[in-house]
């Protein structure tokens, strides 16, 4: 029981961590192994409690955390910064440090304000919805201040697997599968969506420029 | 009657043992270094030949300086002995363990730092001033931090005191916590910052630009110098006391053994700091110095740590009351 | 009951699927038309059968009105764009391979916001939400111009951290129930929720609906949330402003309802009222002053829907059967009456090549017809009697003047203010000497004189049916 706690604990530790890593983090490409990192763990986390609540459809979660956010989208990404020349250095609004201060805030609030909200409830669902909590709303900080469209999805990313932490935590919650399906077709929808204006934006020269050309011929 | 003597003894020779030992702590770290770099490197008790050395030497004092520049040396080795004599290292029921609380040793750290930057601006030099407002600037971010982890310690703990701390983690079932995992990271960027080691500071130069530690000791020489390089030397033993302590306190005799027990006591401790003397080595030689102006950064990292590792151990233990 | 629901969820899901393999616009325009009113008139039969609940779908008084109004709305908005894409395709705007995909979507959206309604289960209902953002995320940037595309990511964003939060509110929905309910599927069930509702866990339910509020709130369109709408409304094409301004946005507010039912039948739950009151007044007013500064027209009625969502959120917020019986009346009122002007509008500036206001003068002289439409529209947006948002907007001003006189000076005043606003822009687009160009256009006024009909004719008789229905759901929201 108490192994049990130990290694969720570990591995939703770890995600804040990873959280506060993605905040702290100047470069992009670090900020990919980042969030590929907590898609890991993210993975191993909802895997355990595939394991330790004996609900084996969540393993599909974690197959998708795995494999998609782990895997799939960190390399897509990067090479699509590669591809596209998107700068390499993150953009930020809010300065490092006044950021990593916010996000102590808001982790600090947010631990404060579950625990004493779920009084009542199991410790394995406090602790969870708490850890949760914060990622997510360190998720948006990381959202509102950057300005890259890059970093923005990978906040978004990392807000989501809050989420699913939080839904793989709450015992028994039906659909928790279907909705990091669909979470992720979301997912997999805004790196297209970049990829696609991005490619939009360098093309539209090349674009303009056959016009020209056509015009030019037919007179 | 007997027994007080026993500890008292063994608190005596705690202290003798760290200021022994520190030169030598000092001196397996540069060698490892210089090994590192392809160097044959000083021997190991290279350090206790300059000791003596400078000991034995003139001191040249600038005419302008104050009583405060000539008796800052002895009261700082004084403050860094006392602090490296109350962490617990082979044993942890000695005589003064009542003494060894957390918050006293970041005070008498302080008082010493205090009076090093206050030295440093004493002969009115400008490398004095630099060195003292960066240690001052590095010293407003470590110290929260390392507050912190003593605190996240204390939590898990229930008590600031060192050796009970040590003892509720020798006694304690082995769990993994990743507040611990943080509080230890915190630490040892503290530690790095606050002994002037790389990437902080780097203790084998005299460049003005990045230099903070030797900048402000520059104007010392003879036994003065002596006194605060051994100082320098007891402060690094201290931290790899402390984090040995809190991280890795196994083999510690506890406070109930014998005097028997003291013996493994010290082999184990004495292992533990050669150990981390190498470690030290070993980073250093693999990392670059960073500018002064991204030591904010670097120590803020270790604040968010700390603070990160405080919020993690209330949690576990709010969940699991 | 379920296969009429299945028949509204299923129908436009299942000719969206068809349509992408239709290839010339004309059909699959009209299969989208066909579709549309199939799907109403499943839609209404809704209204033959018994009300019921299972364990994933509900059809009571609270949800039938707005189904039906939602297919009304689809079937009109999709005869609108039957013309408006039409002329999109002759003036080259749109591909035509966009239009295959756009019919599609347009109905995938529509089917996905009747999965919303329907769903007795949150899980069920947010998915469906998200869904429609989606879609309607892709069918904002289907222009493909840099403004759009802003419009779309902003969107995109807002909305993904909105549907975030609120699926955060639904865990804790389910935490909250889990207790009193039993792990599984009952704890997600909107009808089990309510019912056991006192019985649920009171902080856990607080927390969960601050978050449902933020949640589903930037998806109606509540200041401070409401940046991506106005974006939106002016980038995309102007069927998809219609729906959004007259569906999405209801819909949105109805999750937000549902829950606001569950709250306020427990007894030590946080009151939901207050905070409705605040925020529906903070985007009313906010919205109110806005107007005046709008160059856009699509911009300008963006900004009025957030005004009226405001209002609506605020006599929900004040609660009691008239002012829910007003705010369920305004819904439906908003509704027919907003798409109904993004139908003139749409044309608009189909005729005159622009959406900037500057652009559009003496329409009275060029396009009379499309004048006295849009005339007609803002007449009765601001609330002009005989029309029927004059009714509802009557009744929430009474309402409130008979509990609290003082909070009652804050909604008139911003109405006052947004009336100003919007007659004063329908005069700069009316008359003056007339701007060019000023292109024929073939507008289909059937889509808008129906709502406006049914405003019209809701504003002097409401039948004691509808009446019915209304006090009923009134009744539920307590």
């Amino acid at each position: 029981m108490n192994h049990a706690y130990d290694v969720s604990h570990l591995l939703a530790g770890l995600m804040l961590v990873a959280s506060f890593a993605l905040l702290y983090q100047d470069r992009i490409f670090a900020v990919l192994n980042i969030f590929a990192a907590q898609a890991i763990l993210l993975a191993m986390a909802v895997g355990w409690e595939a394991w330790t609540q004996q609900r084996p459809h969540l393993f599909i979660t974690a197959a998708l955390a795995l494999c998609l956010k782990g895997i799939v989208i960190p390399v897509a990404l990067h090479k699509m910064i590669v591809r596209l020349g998107v700068h390499r250095d993150v953009e930020q609004v809010v300065g490092v440090g006044k950021t990593l201060l916010l996000g102590l805030a808001l982790t600090s609030l947010s631990l404060m304000l579950v625990l004493k909200i779920t009084a009542a409830a199991e410790s394995f669902t406090r602790e969870g919805l708490a850890l949760a909590l914060a990622i997510i709303l360190l998720g948006m900080l990381m959202m509102i201040t950057r300005r890259n469209a890059v970093t923005q999805i990978v906040g978004f990313m990392s807000l989501e697997n809050g989420l699913i932490l939080a839904a793989t935590g709450a015992r028994g919650m039906p659909l928790v599968v279907e909705v990091s399906v669909a979470f992720s077709v979301l997912i997999a929808l805004f790196v297209f969506a970049v990829f696609v204006f991005r490619i939009r934006e360098r093309f539209d020269s090349v674009d303009v420029e056959a016009l020209e050309n056509v015009r030019g011929d037919t007179k | 009657m007997g027994e007080t003597l026993t500890l008292l003894f063994g608190q005596t020779i705690q202290m003798f043992l760290v200021l022994l030992v520190a030169p030598a702590i000092t001196g397996i770290t540069r060698r490892t270094r210089a090994r590192f770099m392809r160097r044959q490197g000083a021997p190991v008790i290279q350090p206790y030949r300059d000791l003596s050395k400078l000991v034995r030497k003139e001191s040249v004092v600038a005419e302008n300086a104050s009583w405060l520049f000539r008796s800052a040396p002895y009261a700082i080795l004084a403050f860094t002995w006392v602090a490296a004599a109350l962490v617990p290292t082979f044993a942890s029921g000695l005589m003064f363990n009542w003494a060894a609380d957390a918050v006293a040793l970041v005070a008498l750290l302080g008082a010493a730092r205090a009076l090093l930057a206050l030295a440093g601006m004493d002969v009115g030099t400008s490398f004095g001033g630099i060195g003292s407002s960066r240690e001052m600037m590095i010293a407003t971010l470590a110290e929260p931090a390392m507050l912190l982890v003593v605190l996240t310690m204390a939590l898990s703990a229930g008590t600031t005191r060192l050796p009970e701390v040590a003892e509720f983690l020798i006694s304690a079932p082995v769990t993994v916590r990743v507040s611990l995992g943080l509080a230890l990271v915190a630490l040892v960027i503290v530690a790095l910052a606050e002994n002037a080691r790389i990437p902080v500071d780097n203790p084998a130069t005299h460049l003005e630009l990045t230099m903070v530690h030797e900048a402000m000791v520059l104007e010392y020489s003879g036994r003065h110098l002596a006194m605060i390089e051994a100082a320098a030397q007891l402060k690094l033993v201290l931290y790899i006391s402390l984090i040995v302590c809190l991280f890795l306190p196994f083999g510690m005799a506890p406070a109930d053994a014998g005097s028997g027990a003291w013996l493994t006591g010290i082999a184990a401790y004495l292992v533990k700091l050669a150990f981390g003397a190498v470690l030290l080595g070993v980073w250093e030689v693999s990392i670059a110095k960073m500018r002064v102006f991204r030591v904010g950064e670097f120590l803020g990292g270790a604040f968010v740590f700390a603070f990160l590792a405080i919020l993690l151990a209330f949690l576990t233990r709010e969940v699991l009351k | 009951m379920m296969t009429s629901v299945a028949l509204v969820i299923g129908i436009p899901f299942v000719s969206a699927t068809a349509l992408v393999l239709v290839p010339g616009y004309r059909a699959s325009a009209a299969g989208n038309v066909l579709a549309m009113f199939a799907t109403f008139i499943s839609g209404v039969s809704l209204l033959f059968v018994d009300a019921g609940a299972s364990s994933y779908f509900i059809v009571d008084d609270m949800n039938i009105l707005f189904i039906i109004l939602n297919t009304l709305v689809g079937f009109t908005a999709s005869v609108f764009s039957a013309s408006y894409i039409g002329h999109e395709i002759e003036t080259g705007k749109l591909t035509p391979l966009f239009v295959r995909f756009y019919h599609a979507m347009f109905l995938g959206m529509m089917g996905s916001m009747n999965l919303a309604l329907t769903a007795n289960n949150i899980g069920l209902l947010w998915v469906g939400l998200e869904i429609a953002t989606l879609i309607t995320v892709v069918m904002v940037g289907i222009y493909r111009t840099p403004s759009a595309i802003e419009a779309a990511w902003k969107y995109f964003i807002l909305g993904s951290v909105g549907i975030s939060l609120a699926f955060f509110g639904t865990i804790l929905i389910y935490l909250a129930g889990q207790k009193a309910l039993g792990e599984g599927a009952s704890a997600m069930t909107w009808s089990l929720l309510q019912a056991a509702a006192p019985q649920l866990d009171a902080s856990l339910l607080n927390l969960a609906f601050i978050f449902l509020l933020i949640g589903y709130g930037t998806k109606v369109g509540l200041a401070p949330l409401h940046a991506w709408l106005p974006d939106a409304h002016a980038e995309g094409p102007t069927p998809i402003s219609a729906v959004l301004s007259g569906l999405l946005l209801n819909v949105a507010l109805y999750a937000l309802l549902r829950f606001k039912m569950i709250v306020s039948a427990h007894p030590e739950a946080i009151d939901p009222g207050p905070v409705m009151i605040v925020m529906g007044l903070i985007s009313l007013i906010f919205a109110a002053f806005m107007l005046y500064q709008r160059r856009d027209i699509k911009r300008l009625f963006a900004y009025s829907s957030i005004e009226h969502m405001g209002l609506i959120t605020f006599a929900f917020g004040m609660g009691g059967p008239l002012a829910n019986f007003a705010g369920l009346l305004h819904m439906a009122m908003h509704s027919l009456t907003k798409s109904a002007i993004f139908f003139a509008v749409g044309h608009v500036a189909q005729a005159k090549d622009t959406q900037r206001i500057a652009g559009i003068r003496g329409l009275s002289v060029t396009h009379p017809g499309l004048a006295i439409g849009l005339a007609a529209g803002v007449f009765a947006i601001s609330g002009l009697p005989p029309f029927g948002v004059f009714m509802s907007e009557f009744l929430i001003l009474t309402t409130t003047f008979a509990r609290a006189p003082w909070l009652a000076v804050l909604p008139a005043f911003g109405l006052l203010v947004a009336f100003g606003a919007l007659l004063w822009r329908l005069q700069d687009l009316l008359f003056g000497e007339p701007t060019e160009p000023a292109h024929k256009v073939r507008a289909s006024s059937v889509p808008l004189m129906i709502h406006l009909g049914l405003v019209l004719i809701a504003g002097i008789y409401l039948p004691p049916i509808l009446v019915g229905w209304f006090e009923r759901a009134a009744e539920m929201l307590k």
